[in-house]
């Protein structure tokens, strides 16, 4: 079996040789993990009281977007995100509010209310590509969106992250294989939760680890402790150098867990043993980066305290904000489909508006979501 | 008789056929333990085993492809594909392969396999849980294409789905899963595949329609009656591929006003079909100019769902307007 990477173990102790980061980063990690959690926390609690339709938990996987996030140039470097990057998102800074927009799919929100929540697309502060739904089309796109810098001669790199069941796409193959034989500076990120819903890893693949699904590739395979978000760092930082020095492409198997539902219409006490979920309790990114932190007296209770109060504020006063914009106009319906508008949209967008003007009679806005 | 909800009937189908013969097997994502996002195969694995209902890796093309090796080799294999906003990574499979298998290999190989998938909108599922893919589908000779409106319909369409010597793509609307009961049947029966049905009678007009779309077209041929006094035929075609063209063109011509109504797109979609078709033969009984509601010509949008999807609003006016032309 592949070795697994660690850095800190679930105590919180050093227990591998820690990355160089500024404590300043340290510090802004710290800050994108827990806002992670309290996304999450208030996104859950919207749905819950039907004010959001969806929302994709994040829950135990915090270290995992951090830490590879954070060995980004934004000036130059992509991400072809999964649904689970909510972490990524937050350590470029980009702005809560939109996320929240998003979210609850209103007139401000960049997708215009097309897409499900936690669908995000962003350009700014960092090139954050288009969630899709349908799992491992985007690691293609990644090879080529990496290729293209290659042939534009610029230094930059895409990191493209997707869960376990995604290696099972075609996407999972086509992109690894296009990486491989380009040489292309991307960075394949595996979230490997062990689960796709409800599918365990054991029936999703019968390979000893994913990391090692590189090699078939030519492409070297590297395991970390997900959980562990200085070892994601120090793992993703090795890959994006060598990608950027012209090096070519890695495979990071990040080993996580997912700690609840697969989304807030799953119920998985249907299938996941609870006993599982005690013993990864114990792992907590989180908690296990605090305690690093205190370690290093880079941060204290206090510190903690007021983080969370102030990204608790903040994470309800962007709900309660995104709750109050008006939803996207009808016209958003028809435009984006090309760039130009063409004639029978004109009609078509002009016909639903007269439809809709002037009766007051209410749209039927039921549906929920099953998955 | 019990009364279950359209993916009751569903799962009671698959119930029946598995327990009738060992060969039908349900494989897909999640439909294992979990029972299937929507539970249409609950209690399938308890009842009938790993061997014979099974969860898969997350490949569609993989879903689809055994599927076709094993009914190839004599099984009868019902595939689930999660959302059919996902079946395209086994567009090869089913396109180029499930239907055309019989006819490339002179009739010695064939491919009695069923797809099953859930379409269309209505649960705030944004672009990619709310497509209505029909058209695409239809367009393939050796393919068949069924989508039942009413629990009764869709357990007796998926038997005999399920007993078609032939590749079958089964599609579920979601929007109805849970939408209403109805009287069920126990135990085996069947509804034929290429048959439309007649849910309401009249003469003024006819409306066209399928899936989700039946109980919006029903409400609309029901406001019609009440402020216009007239009395406007629903149709339900069933099964898009073979149609049922006799029942198409009867109708059409006994009430010489059509309108066609589906979810998915307009342009290129199943009402162009019905149009030309009713145009072809039997243009001299229209008294108007044959009308399509659909969904726009765009993605599928999510806040705006309900705006996107045609409603019995748009069907009535579509009606008004061929009464009254
Ligand atoms: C092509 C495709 N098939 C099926 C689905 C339905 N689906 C959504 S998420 C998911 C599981 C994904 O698991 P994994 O890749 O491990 O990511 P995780 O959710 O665990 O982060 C499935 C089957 C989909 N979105 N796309
Ligand atoms: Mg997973």
């Amino acid at each position: 079996m592949t070795e697994t990477l660690q850095i800190i173990n679930p105590a919180g102790e050093k227990v591998g040789k820690a990355p160089r980061v500024k404590r300043e980063v340290l510090l802004r990690m710290y800050r994108a993990m827990a806002s992670v959690r309290h996304f999450d926390d208030r996104c859950m609690k919207l749905q819950r009281t039907g004010r959001i339709g969806f929302s994709i938990p994040n829950l135990g996987i915090e270290a995992v977007s951090v830490g590879a996030a954070a060995t980004l140039d934004p000036e130059c470097d992509w991400i072809a995100p999964s649904y689970r990057d909510f972490g990524m998102a937050f350590f470029h800074g980009i702005s809560v509010e939109k996320m929240m927009d998003t979210q609850f799919g209103n007139g401000e929100d960049h997708n215009k209310g097309r897409q499900m929540p936690v669908h995000f697309t962003f350009l700014d502060p960092i090139r954050f590509l288009s969630i899709s739904s349908p799992i491992g089309t985007h690691l293609p796109q990644a090879v080529g969106v990496a290729m293209a810098m290659q042939r534009k001669q610029e230094k930059g790199v895409c990191l493209v992250s997707f869960g376990d069941g995604g290696t099972s796409s075609l996407g999972f193959h086509s992109g690894l294989n296009f990486a491989g034989v380009y040489k292309a500076p991307v960075v394949f990120l595996c979230q490997n939760n062990q689960w796709a819903i409800s599918c365990p890893l054991e029936k999703q693949t019968a390979s000893e680890s994913i990391a090692i699904k590189g090699e078939a590739y030519g492409i070297p395979g590297v395991r970390v402790d997900g959980n562990d978000v200085l070892a994601v760092y120090r793992a993703v930082r090795d890959a994006v150098k060598k990608a950027r020095e012209g090096g070519g492409p890695t495979l990071i198997e990040a080993v996580t867990m997912r700690m609840g539902g697969h989304s807030t219409s799953d119920d998985p006490s249907r299938y996941v043993d609870q006993e599982l979920m005690e013993e990864w309790k114990l792992k907590d990114p989180l908690k296990r980066f605090r305690e690093y932190l205190f370690a290093e007296g880079l941060l204290d209770e206090a510190g903690v305290e007021a983080l969370d109060q102030e990204l608790s504020e903040q994470i309800q006063a962007a709900a309660k904000a995104a709750a109050a914009k008006p939803r996207p106009g009808l016209e958003t319906i028809f435009s984006d489909v090309y760039e130009t508008f063409p004639a029978h949209l004109q009609v078509q967008r002009d016909q639903c508006i007269q439809h809709f003007a002037g009766r007051d009679e209410s749209v039927n806005e039921e549906g929920e979501f099953p998955l | 008789m019990s009364k279950l909800t359209l993916v009751q009937a569903v799962n009671d189908g698959l119930r029946t056929k598995m327990q009738e013969d060992a060969s039908v097997l349900v494989l897909g994502e999640d439909v294992g333990p979990k029972g299937g996002v929507f539970l249409a195969t609950e209690g399938l694995t308890a009842e009938f085993g790993e061997e014979r209902c099974f969860d898969t890796p997350l490949s569609e093309d993989g879903i689809i492809g055994v599927g076709i090796g094993m009914a190839m080799n004599g099984m009868r294999p019902v595939c689930e594909i999660q959302f059919q906003d996902f079946i395209f990574p086994a567009f090869d499979q089913i396109v180029s392969e499930a239907a055309k298998m019989r006819y490339r290999s002179g009739g010695q190989y064939s491919v009695p396999m069923v797809i099953r998938t859930p379409y269309g909108g209505g649960i705030r599922g944004g672009l990619y849980h709310s497509q209505s893919g029909e058209a695409y589908f239809a367009h393939t000779a050796g393919l068949k294409v069924v989508i039942p409106s009413n629990p009764h319909d869709a357990k007796g369409l998926l038997i005999s789905a399920i007993e078609d010597p032939d590749p079958v793509l089964f599609m579920e609307p979601k929007a109805l899963y849970r939408a209403f009961r109805q009287e069920v049947p126990e135990g085996k029966y069947s509804v034929p595949l290429g048959s439309a049905q007649t849910l309401r009678e009249g003469d003024d007009a006819v409306v066209f329609c399928y899936g989700a779309m039946v109980p919006v077209c029903q409400e609309a041929a029901g406001r019609i009656a009440e402020q216009k006094g007239q009395e406007v035929r629903v149709v339900d075609l069933r099964t898009l591929l073979p149609l049922d063209e006799d029942a198409v063109l009867d109708a059409a011509k006994a009430c010489g006003r059509v309108v066609v109504v589906h979810e998915a797109p307009r342009f290129c979609g199943y009402g162009a079909e019905l149009s030309a078709l009713i145009a072809e033969h039997a243009i001299e009984y229209m008294e108007a100019p044959i009308v399509r509601v659909t969904g726009f010509d765009t993605p599928f949008p999510n806040t705006l769902e309900h705006y996107y999807l045609p409603d019995a609003r748009r069907v009535t006016d579509a009606l008004e307007r061929v009464l009254d032309f």
